[in-house]
């Protein structure tokens, strides 16, 4: 299988690996994937108050292309507000990686972890001023 | 060389894919698929491409005769690292053809008396499709399932065998994990039942001792380039005594006994009946020396990485072969990485699709394990040298990987895997 360029610059230099603290009340989890298909993502968001994405973090259990669709899709969320962030398709992902047709469902597994730990932030927010009351 | 230092080369040339256009040639560690040819083979043959370029079938001259006795010592040199006689053996194009000429053949040519057959489901897919393609035209087949060391179980072999059985089809040793089949049991159990044995030992003739005698082997297939041959070249073994028939796939001037018309491939026949006597001399030596880098190699894998599972048994099994499952570290991604090395994740002919190995799966190997696994295969031309840096290589891959999983961090935080409730997609 012929990688492209830009997926091998993903994969040698992976852009923002790492973890947050899951527990955070600003920060929001996505794990989405199974092991038993091959790959398994997980991107977390670090939110501020007015909604900015401050920092991204991701760590891919995958090929080369889930590696890169990861590593991209939080480049690309960082700075971005939760609302702009959720609009990123996937073919987006796809296209700027020239993922060949076999490897559509990495960039389809990205975008389902960005929409994942934007959910996993909301409801944090959501159910925080309850708990408040 | 660094990783940075291989990223700069592969990627300087838009049209530069991982394993092109580097300056030194990656590391050959895929010895299953396929092997060099030995250049004393290559040496043999190339005087029936040119001035000894008869046909061997040509009856009225020098240059057929000359042909003729090319192919016929390679004839006898096949035959003699399988202890048979050198007319029970018949040139095909590979193993593939070897494999569909012994079962397609038996089978059309029994039909009116018995019409099941048996098989393993770890065979090799051009065995389990020939079974397709018979079951298609009416036959009855069993696929027996294997023990989780990859080893047929003899008592549901028995079990399996009815009056209607025509044939027992298994192979020596599995291309992806190189295990050993007890075939010296299987053929006295076929012979007591009064069956034939096939067995496809394109993986194991110059590996483990075969003798159609003492193993009941009534008929065996063969490849060329499995062991230094040519490619395009294989041969079928078929019993004399008692005699087994065949319907021929392919018709023609009635070469090869009937069984299998075409004009012989001189230079090719020549190559494979070298490539049986260096491999029959040499196998001895060379099974030491492959087992002492298998075992360097092994050994200096489990030292240095926790979580690496052998698939399939390493008692019963060639000393060239390896099948590791790297947890929690997907295998292509690996393989990416370690593109100094010329390694495959499941078999070579499933690799390009996404679904994990089904030799893997039937050993019960789990999916999410199956997909972490590599196939490591070594062979005459592999050095300690080349040992030590694939350890190395793979060691530091593996390493980088686990540290970018959130499946080796889960496994390190405690959680167990198979308890989270993961979406299938």
């Amino acid at each position: 299988m012929a990688y492209s360029e830009k997926v091998i610059d993903h994969y040698n230099n992976p852009r923002n690996v790492g973890s947050l603290d899951k527990g955070a009340e600003d920060v929001g989890t996505g794990l989405v994937g199974a092991p038993a298909c091959g790959d398994v993502m997980k991107l977390q968001i670090k939110v501020s108050a007015d909604g900015i994405i401050q920092d991204a973090k991701f760590k891919t259990f995958g090929c080369g292309s889930a590696i890169a669709s990861s590593s991209l899709a939080t480049e690309w969320i960082k700075g971005k507000s939760i609302d702009q962030a959720e609009t990123i398709k996937n073919t987006e992902i796809a296209q700027h990686l020239a993922l060949p047709p076999v490897k559509i469902h990495c960039s389809v597994l990205a975008e389902d972890a960005i929409k994942a730990a934007i959910a996993d932030y909301r409801a944090k927010a959501g159910a925080k001023p309850k708990a408040a009351e | 060389m660094t990783t940075q230092a291989r990223v700069a080369n592969t990627t300087e040339k838009s049209d530069a894919a991982p394993g092109r256009n580097r300056p030194t040639r990656p590391i050959y560690l895929d010895y299953q698929a396929t092997t060099p040819m030995d250049p004393r083979v290559l040496e043999t043959m190339i005087p029936y491409f040119t001035e000894k370029f008869g046909n061997p079938h040509s009856r009225s001259h020098t240059y057929g005769w000359e042909a003729e006795e090319a192919v016929e010592k390679a004839r006898a040199q096949v035959a003699h690292i399988i202890g048979a006689d050198e007319r029970e053996v018949i040139f095909t194009s590979g193993a593939t053809e070897s494999n569909n000429l012994a079962l397609k053949g038996v089978a059309h040519f029994y039909k009116d008396r018995k019409n099941h057959l048996v098989t393993l489901v770890t065979e090799h897919k051009c065995v389990l499709d020939s079974m397709r393609h018979l079951e298609e035209e009416g036959f009855q087949v069993t696929y027996l399932p294997v023990k989780q060391d990859g080893l047929v179980d003899l008592a549901e072999l028995e079990a399996a065998i009815t009056d209607k059985t025509v044939i027992v089809s298994i192979m020596a040793v599995n291309n992806e994990i190189g295990v050993i089949q007890p075939l010296a049991e299987i053929g006295k159990l076929c012979r007591k039942k009064g069956v034939f044995f096939h067995t496809d030992c394109a993986q194991a003739v110059g590996k483990i001792p075969l003798d159609v005698e003492a193993m009941n082997i009534d008929l065996m297939s063969i490849s060329g380039h499995k062991i230094y041959g040519p490619k395009g070249i294989g041969a079928l073994y078929v019993r004399r005594k008692p005699r087994i028939r065949l319907q021929a796939l392919i018709t023609g001037g009635g070469q090869e006994r009937g069984m299998r018309s075409g004009t012989l491939p001189t230079p090719l026949c020549v190559g494979l009946g070298e490539a049986c006597e260096i491999a029959e001399r040499e196998m001895p030596e060379e099974s030491k020396r492959l087992t002492k880098l298998r075992d360097r190699f092994y050994n200096a894998i489990k030292a240095k990485l926790p979580e690496v599972y052998l698939n399939g048994s390493l008692e019963h099994r060639i000393p060239g072969n390896l099948n590791l499952s790297f947890a929690y570290v997907e295998g292509e991604s690996l393989i990416l990485g370690i593109n100094d090395l010329s390694v495959s994740s499941g078999s070579a002919c499933t690799s390009a699709s996404l679904e994990p190995s089904y030799v893997l799966r039937a050993l019960g190997v789990d999916e999410a394990m199956a997909h972490t696994s590599l196939r490591i295969g070594f062979g005459r031309f592999t050095t300690e040298d080349e040992v030590d840096r694939a350890v190395q290589d793979i060691v530091e891959h593996v390493t980088k990987l686990r540290e970018m999983s959130p499946l080796w961090e889960m496994f390190q935080d405690g959680v167990d895997i198979k308890s989270i409730q993961w979406a299938a997609h």
